[in-house]
């Protein structure tokens, strides 16, 4: 059956197939390959740009939504998406600051209650999360559409509560925990790569990341392979809002507050430009979680170096914009 | 030009046609010359070079040399749209219609027909198309959607749109993969109508008896490489196919082997109904039997596998297996049970371009791949033990014969029979005690289809019991210890020994003596 005579004809074929997995390969570094450039150009602009304190800020700033931009990596490789991110965040930050005010909380030691804010946080994050889930596998509503819906109502619930004014903590310690540094590294960037490392596991070596993948690579395929694809989709939303929930943990101590109208505004865009920078693709199936971080650092290093060059914050979103732009035209290119 | 001159020229002239893919070369030095009204046959193994052969002379691929010559006149085509107003229409496998828009739009797609004020001229539009779904002797409605369509049906809206743009060659590539043998004979007819005005068409296809009924002259392809071209009346099948793999085939169906009747049935299925789709469906499985369903597209046979998989409710009916009932609401159900399913749309719902041959590979039987960490296995986010899938898919590689760059290839490189391989693979990994294949050699080479027989028929020997789904009724015949023919969602018979032949599949897949037609 398997003789000889048709071993020849194959190889000038896989030759070509190897070819254009060396491109693949080559592909996968692009966006590290951006971020050194960019680092080089901005080193170049400014000589205080390779300054350890410069490095460490461009990562606190950009932890925030860099813990977002995690979960979020998960949500667009379902093929899905996730708008209500920002409104979610203040929604439960506020939630977090009310837990840590509540006396019968405080009465229980400072720590405790810190403790229990952070429970909260990440819990209601979570089930944030699961109504967005709920709502697409359940009710069949496109992502787009139900995140919409939400960014809307997480928003105005926060604003209601706090008569859109702001969440203020009367707890010190709640604004000091995420404040601290931790062998040179601030705690939230600590937690960022932590998660990061998780998450990466969680995407390349369990069975729920494989399934996701193949969730999002072809949801029929995945249905017809067994995988029960509700399941997969509903925990993706739900762990990115408990994703949601950490961050929002972090920025509320961080400030010792909660601004009902400004907490997590546009928080969506540079979470979704981090993956997409990152190299997820926005058709979904294929995706990693060091490319997002490595999308989130740059949109940092962005920042920075337009405010070093004296570039008004008012047109960083115009840069932002662009660069996602650009970022999803040049992931078409390679297709 | 003048008739008799149109015969000296030939109508269409490739002549040393090479083509490379970034230095890789798929066609070397082809020639191919063609008639007015001639039908020529265009065969060769999967990556023989068909495909890349006709989309040149389609105008989607440019040679790297050679030349094209049009009733002598070389020519050159940049794009589709060069190579229909050159009169050439390319019909590809999956067909190019838009499935939301309804038949007349996607008969003049493209080349609308407008008004004065550049409005469409919807009523003119419509009534060409009627005229020619007319001539093409089909009742299609100009504005039914595609989407409600069947396959022969779009196939005749893809032949009138070629009617439309004034084609005089014709390329149908694989043009009978998805119709009935019912509908196949209803193409024929009309291929032969318009071969008789004059059309040339070029006919591509694995099936070799088609081949021979309906082409004048056939041309062999084989590695990229010329290998013969004779009239097919002086051409064997056996000669075709040993031309085309080139060496020997042995006997195509590997011996069959006789089941165990005597024990409990490895499945049987009792009054299963579907509204809409299933009626009454009621079958028992051996264990090791290969049992053949045959019938028309649409008779239900597909739903009942995705029945008895738990991709559909069944409304009535009972599953049992190895005599305990089955009771499935979701397909993992189904798996955990013991039943896998090698779907029939590879692309659709089998593989995952995107996943690389060991991902595919044990996408459905993932759970047993974690590490057990806490004593429990198969848990939701325990731990991959990423070395015994690959180890698990090279195993299935050597089995297979399956011919992958690296078993880290994603599939989408890999042609479709090693795909079908993988997709099998798949479906096997959960070691099932029932296997149902749904046209497990749909759009493969005749030797990646003789492989995938003598696997499901080592399946059997192992007394694994497989259902066979197919359209092809050699394949019914050769493989299968008895075949339950199905019509409208309903049993219309089950054949065994004996009984066992084309005509009596036909006869019950239609409700039509074959006599009776011909009289």
């Amino acid at each position: 059956m398997n003789d000889g005579t048709r071993q020849n004809p194959p190889q000038d074929a896989s030759e070509n197939r190897i070819q254009r997995l060396k491109r693949i390969e080559l592909q996968r570094y692009a966006p590290l390959f951006a971020l050194l450039l960019l680092g080089t150009i901005s080193a170049f602009l400014s000589p205080y740009f390779l300054q350890v304190q410069n490095l460490v800020n461009i990562f606190r700033q950009v932890s925030y939504t860099g813990i977002i931009a995690l979960g979020m990596t998960l949500v667009i490789i379902s093929g899905g998406i996730d708008l209500s991110v920002g409104s979610a965040a203040a929604f439960v930050g506020a939630l977090a600051i009310l837990t840590v005010n509540t006396p019968a909380v405080q009465a229980l030691g400072a720590g405790t209650a810190v403790l229990l804010a952070c429970v909260v946080a990440v819990g209601a994050g979570f089930l944030a999360g699961a109504v967005n889930g709920l709502l697409i596998t359940k009710g069949r509503i496109a992502p787009f559409i139900v995140t919409l819906g939400t960014m809307a109502l997480f928003r105005s619930l926060t604003l209601y509560m706090g008569n859109a004014g702001e969440f203020s903590s009367r707890n010190a310690l709640f604004g000091d925990f995420a404040a601290g540094s931790f062998l040179l590294l601030p705690v939230p960037v600590w937690v960022f790569l932590i998660l990061a490392a998780l998450l990466n596991i969680l995407l390349n070596d369990t069975k729920y990341g494989r399934h996701l993948c193949a969730v999002g690579g072809n949801e029929k395929v995945a249905l017809y392979s067994a995988i029960d694809v509700d399941r997969i989709r509903f925990f993706t939303y739900a762990i990115n809002g408990a994703m949601v929930g950490i961050s929002s943990a972090l920025l509320a101590s961080r400030f010792n507050a909660v601004s009902s109208s400004n907490t997590g505004l546009g928080f969506e865009l540079d979470a979704i430009a981090a993956v997409i920078i990152g190299g997820t693709a926005m058709t979904g199936g294929r995706g990693t979680v060091w490319g997002t971080v490595v999308g989130a650092v740059t949109l940092g290093v962005i920042n920075n170096m337009l405010n070093m060059v004296g570039i008004s914050p008012y047109l960083q979103g115009t840069v932002k914009g662009l660069v996602i732009i650009a970022a999803v035209y040049i992931q078409r290119q390679k297709n | 030009m003048k008739g008799g001159s149109v015969v000296d020229y030939g109508f269409l002239e490739m002549r040393g046609i090479c083509k490379s893919f970034s230095s890789v070369p798929v066609l070397r030095d082809i020639d191919l010359s063609l008639r007015r009204g001639e039908i020529l046959g265009v065969i060769g193994e999967n990556g023989a070079g068909k495909s890349t052969l006709m989309k040149i002379l389609g105008g989607i691929h440019q040679p790297t040399s050679g030349e094209i010559r049009s009733r002598g006149q070389r020519v050159c085509f940049r794009t589709p749209a060069e190579a229909r107003s050159g009169g050439i229409s390319l019909i590809p496998q999956e067909f190019n219609l838009v499935k939301d828009l309804c038949v007349y739009d996607n008969v003049f797609l493209g080349a609308e027909l407008h008004g004065p004020l550049g409005m469409l001229s919807k009523k003119q539009m419509q009534r060409r198309t009627a005229e020619l779904l007319a001539e093409l002797g089909t009742d299609i409605s100009p504005t039914e959607r595609i989407a409600n369509l069947s396959a022969a049906q779009k196939q005749l809206v893809e032949i009138a749109k070629a009617l439309a743009f004034e084609a005089e060659l014709l390329i149908m590539d694989e043009p009978t993969t998805v119709l009935t043998s019912h509908e196949v004979q209803i193409l024929f007819r009309l291929m032969r109508r318009l071969k008789e005005r004059g059309m040339s068409i070029i006919y591509i296809s694995h099936k070799l008896k088609e081949i021979k009924a309906i082409c004048d002259r056939v041309l062999i392809l084989r590695d990229g490489e010329f290998v013969c071209e004779k009239p097919t009346a002086e051409m064997s099948l056996e000669e075709m196919a040993s031309r085309m793999v080139g060496r020997e085939l042995s006997q195509i169906f590997p011996p069959k082997r006789l089941p165990r009747p005597d024990q409990v049935p490895a499945l049987e299925v009792r009054n299963l109904s579907v509204r809409g789709l299933l009626r009454n469906v009621s079958f028992s499985l051996a264990p090791g039997e290969v049992l053949g369903f045959g019938g028309l597209v649409g008779a239900g046979r597909t739903e009942v596998a995705e029945t008895i998989m738990g991709l559909r409710r069944a409304d009535e009916g009972e599953i049992l297996l190895s005599g305990t009932p089955l009771k499935v609401r979701f397909p993992e159900d189904a798996v955990m049970a013991g039943v896998s399913y090698l779907s029939e749309d590879r692309q659709g719902s089998g593989i995952l371009t995107g996943f690389s041959v060991t991902e595919n590979v044990t996408l459905v039987s993932l759970g047993s791949y974690v590490r057990s960490l806490l004593g429990g296995s198969g848990s939701f986010f325990g731990l991959l033990d990423k070395s015994r899938e690959r180890r698990s898919a090279s195993h299935y590689r050597d089995l297979f014969n399956i011919r992958a760059p690296s078993l880290d290839a994603r599939l989408e490189f890999l042609s479709g029979g090693n795909q079908q391989k993988v997709s099998m693979a798949k479906s096997l990994d959960t070691h099932p005690r029932v296997f149902v294949a749904d046209e497990p050699t749909r759009g493969i080479d005749v030797s990646a289809k003789q492989e995938m027989y003598r696997f499901i028929a080592d399946l059997a020997e192992s007394g694994v019991s497989c259902i066979v789904i197919s359209s092809e009724q050699e394949e019914l015949l050769g493989l299968c210890h008895r075949v339950v023919v199905m019509r409208d969602g309903r049993i219309a018979g089950v054949l065994e020994g004996e009984s066992l032949t084309e005509e009596e599949i036909m006869f019950h897949a239609t409700g039509i003596r074959e006599e009776a037609k011909a009289g």
